[in-house]
């Protein structure tokens, strides 16, 4: 074979004074970097820096270091563009990764701070005093109109209170991330932790496995255009269902599971056969307008008792006019997907071109909704991506309902973020159908620590909704006056409706 | 206070009434008059009808009613509709029979999961996508992308034939069951068989076409070959049951002779992708 020009990108070095000479590094790695004779030997090559055998090492005797191959310089064919242009003249392939857009674009979320109260209208301690975090998915109802109660009191009028919405015990759900995608363990886990949250997960557009049966009240099921898995039962099944137009890390363009990945369970589960591609088109093939989308919204309510049923779209440019015409076509809640957003398997050059920031979309959304008189009609729920409790409040103080995570919840299970799920050898157990590798993942101890992440996060909410001096997240939905820019341009402040810091 | 969901402007009722139909029972038989009645009310109708016990439920009047016996669980019902069948009747149908006598329009039998659809008329686009179970039969022509990614898993092995002819994309990126075309019963004499673009990106399945069909036509991923005996007995059951639904003659419809398409691979763009 020719030989590439790509070097490794890390370099594998072991202390062999150190090293007990175990083989764990070679046992734990998914990748294959290691042969083993006497002492563990590395290829670099095959390294994806997840760091697995460094965290399992007993001897602490392994480092991955970045390959500082000196390139002459050039600020304009980066190392990586020069990598890339090798790759493909090897292969003639579309370059394929995966997880959330990487290039050093702007990120808002870090030029916006919160405000707090000072002497004035006083700040409030969430840890004396009630802080409401409960939120509601779904339509509002356009008035509310009251009735007498016949014991000389009032109570809401029939039909005038909300129909169908999903209680969320916090304004946070796990994002869509089908099977197939990810382990059968994760989606346990991400199932078990949403039911002790009392928030929701999301099956993905992979269907919905029968182990998480138990689960589906705090379950959204998803219908793609592959339409995997998508019978009257599970329709039925769901807490609510949601349409799957686009996904922030690949906007315009289908999914694509590789047939390594579809083992007999995913078969099972999708309703196609084992090792055969999973291949959702790009559109829907009976949605091609606003008033196919919404006929596509009804026949899910029919078939499902009138459900929620949420339209996911990724961000791009006219996504104001888009969400207008989502809501209008009879959405109960609108899924904004960030050109952050992650993803197991996207092409590089869709993943980090494609789309806008999640921050812009919520901000533009939101207000062309309010301007229209409809922003009652639909939830927004913000994704991609959504790094901490920070970004939880800013997104929810530009105008989101709920915020959806789906990076973050994986990391907690492990994820080192090595951009490497469309090979179907994550160490961690993840991004894999490997059962030596999908085993790693204990579903009561992967719902464990996704349980710990959304109640620390929780909490600092509470923080911030305290300093703020509210007691209730509702009141921080769309209040764009406690966020301040900081180094943002006047146009990008005009859009996102926040003054700069100082005004 | 009206129901909440339909107090926006795009909630009008589309020149249907939010009425009730009437509802008569003869024994078994549901009879529902579904003249001016909104899908909401209408397909409710049809459920509650099940629910009591009815195997037959006759609509009489059906005049592009959506979602008509959409999303029903219930082998062993019949529903009969009697007029035009509107956009995705037989969505998500799982294990009822379905008849429409008349013609129907599009998106029949979508991501249908079991059960019969009997269309004694034409159907227009979208017919059968992503269907992963149940047959669907139609006596006349149909429209655009009809079969579109109708998938098998085991036993489920999802079976449309249509007696007339197709436009573009029939069989568009299908993944499994069998998907046939008469070109016998139609309104267009003149017409081609199928359109173009016939298979592109298919990666499972197989199409059976009466008729010969250009190499233009077809997608780059499909195999065109002429139905051998061995084809022509696998095919033999559906078009008997067709033949069978609409009083023709099997033995006359497989003289044939047959066109057969096939995926070359069940993974179409597996060297697509380079790994970064």
């Amino acid at each position: 074979m020719q030989q590439t020009y790509v070097q490794p990108e890390f370099r594998v070095k072991i202390d062999y004074d150190k090293c007990h000479k175990c083989g764990r590094c070679v046992q734990q790695c998914g990748w294959g970097v290691y042969d083993f004779n006497e002492r563990p030997l590395p290829h670099d090559e095959k390294c994806r820096a997840c760091h697995r055998c460094v965290t399992y090492c007993p001897a602490h005797c392994i480092t991955i270091e970045k390959n500082t191959l000196a390139f002459r310089d050039n600020d304009n064919w980066s190392a990586d563009a020069r990598k890339a242009v090798w790759r493909q003249a090897d292969t003639g392939g579309v370059l394929l990764t995966s997880m959330g857009n990487p290039r050093p674009y702007e990120r808002i979320f870090d030029k916006l701070v919160l405000d707090a109260c000072q002497v004035t209208n006083p700040s409030i301690d969430p840890l004396r005093e009630p802080m409401e975090l409960r939120t509601f998915l779904g339509r509002k109802p356009d008035s509310v109109a009251v009735e007498m109660d016949g014991k000389g009191g009032y109570r809401l009028a029939e039909g005038a209170g909300m129909k169908n919405n999903v209680e969320l015990a916090v304004p946070l759900i796990f994002g869509p991330m089908s099977y197939g995608s990810v382990s059968l363990n994760v989606h346990r886990s991400l199932a078990l932790a949403a039911e002790r949250l009392g928030i929701l997960m999301n099956t993905g557009e992979g269907g919905l496995h029968e182990d998480l049966y138990p689960y589906q009240d705090n379950v959204i099921v998803q219908v793609a255009s592959g339409r995997f898995g998508v019978t009257p039962e599970l329709l039925q099944r769901g807490a609510a269902i949601e349409i799957k137009i686009g996904q922030g890390a690949k906007p315009g363009i289908g999914g694509h599971l590789p047939g390594e990945k579809v083992d007999r369970e995913v078969s099972a589960t999708r309703m196609i056969p084992q090792g055969s591609d999973a291949i959702s088109p790009a559109p829907h093939h009976d949605i091609y307008s606003i008033e196919d989308l919404r006929q596509l919204i009804f026949a899910l309510k029919e078939a499902s008792g009138y459900k929620t049923v949420g339209v996911k779209i990724a961000a791009v440019h006219n996504v104001a006019a888009i969400a207008s015409g989502i809501v209008r076509a009879g959405a109960d809640y609108i899924y904004l997907d960030g050109f952050r957003g992650g993803t197991g398997a996207a092409p590089a050059v869709v993943r980090d071109h494609i789309g806008i920031p999640v921050e812009i979309a919520i901000a533009a959304v939101d207000q062309r909704l309010r301007d229209e008189g409809i922003r009652n009609q639909a939830s927004i729920i913000a994704a991609g991506s959504i790094r901490s409790s920070a970004d939880m409040a800013k997104a929810i103080a530009l105008g989101a309902d709920v915020v959806a995570i789906g990076t973050a919840a994986l990391l907690s299970l492990g994820c080192h973020l090595c951009q490497s799920c469309h090979t179907g050898n994550c160490s961690w157990g993840i991004t894999t159908q490997k059962p030596e590798l999908t085993r790693r993942i204990d579903p009561e101890w992967g719902a464990a620590r996704l349980t710990n992440l959304v109640n620390a996060w929780s909490h600092e909410l509470q923080e911030i909704l305290g300093a703020l001096g509210v007691n209730a997240v509702e009141s921080l939905r769309g209040s764009r006056e406690r966020l301040r820019a900081i180094g943002l341009g006047e146009q990008t402040c005009r859009i996102l409706g926040v003054k700069p810091a100082g005004m | 206070m009206t129901d909440v969901r339909h107090a926006t402007p795009v909630g009008v009722t589309e020149g249907y009434r939010r009425i009730s139909p009437k509802v008569t029972r003869d024994g078994d038989i549901a009879l529902i008059d579904a003249t001016g009645v909104y899908y909401e009310q209408l397909n409710a109708a049809v459920r509650g009808a099940i629910a009591d016990g009815a195997t037959t439920v006759r609509i009489e009047g059906v005049n592009g009613q959506r979602y008509i016996g959409a999303g029903i669980r219930a082998p062993g019902v019949r529903i009969e509709a009697y007029g035009t069948a509107g956009n995705d009747s037989a969505m998500f149908a799982d294990g009822a029979e379905i008849h429409v006598f008349g013609n129907a329009q599009d998106g029949i039998g979508n991501t249908m999961s079991s059960g019969r659809v009997v269309v004694h008329g034409d159907a227009g686009d979208v017919l059968g996508y992503g269907m992963r179970g149940g047959r669907i039969l139609v006596k006349g022509d149909v429209g655009y992308r009809v079969g579109i990614h109708m998938k098998a898993f085991e036993k489920d092995v999802p079976v449309v034939v249509c007696g007339g002819k197709a436009r573009d994309f029939f069989g568009e990126y299908m993944a499994g069951g069998v998907l046939v075309l008469l070109g016998m019963e139609t309104q267009f004499p003149e017409q081609p068989l199928v359109g173009g673009f016939v298979g592109t990106g298919m990666h499972g399945g197989v199409i059976y076409l009466r008729g010969a069909v250009e190499a233009w036509q077809c997608g780059g991923e499909v195999g065109v070959s002429t139905a051998t005996a061995e084809d022509l007995a696998s095919l033999r059951p559906h078009v008997e049951e067709w033949a069978g639904a609409f009083d023709a003659d099997a033995d006359e419809i497989l003289a044939g002779p047959f066109t057969r398409l096939a995926p070359m691979s069940h993974r179409p763009y597996g060297k697509l992708y380079a790994s970064l």
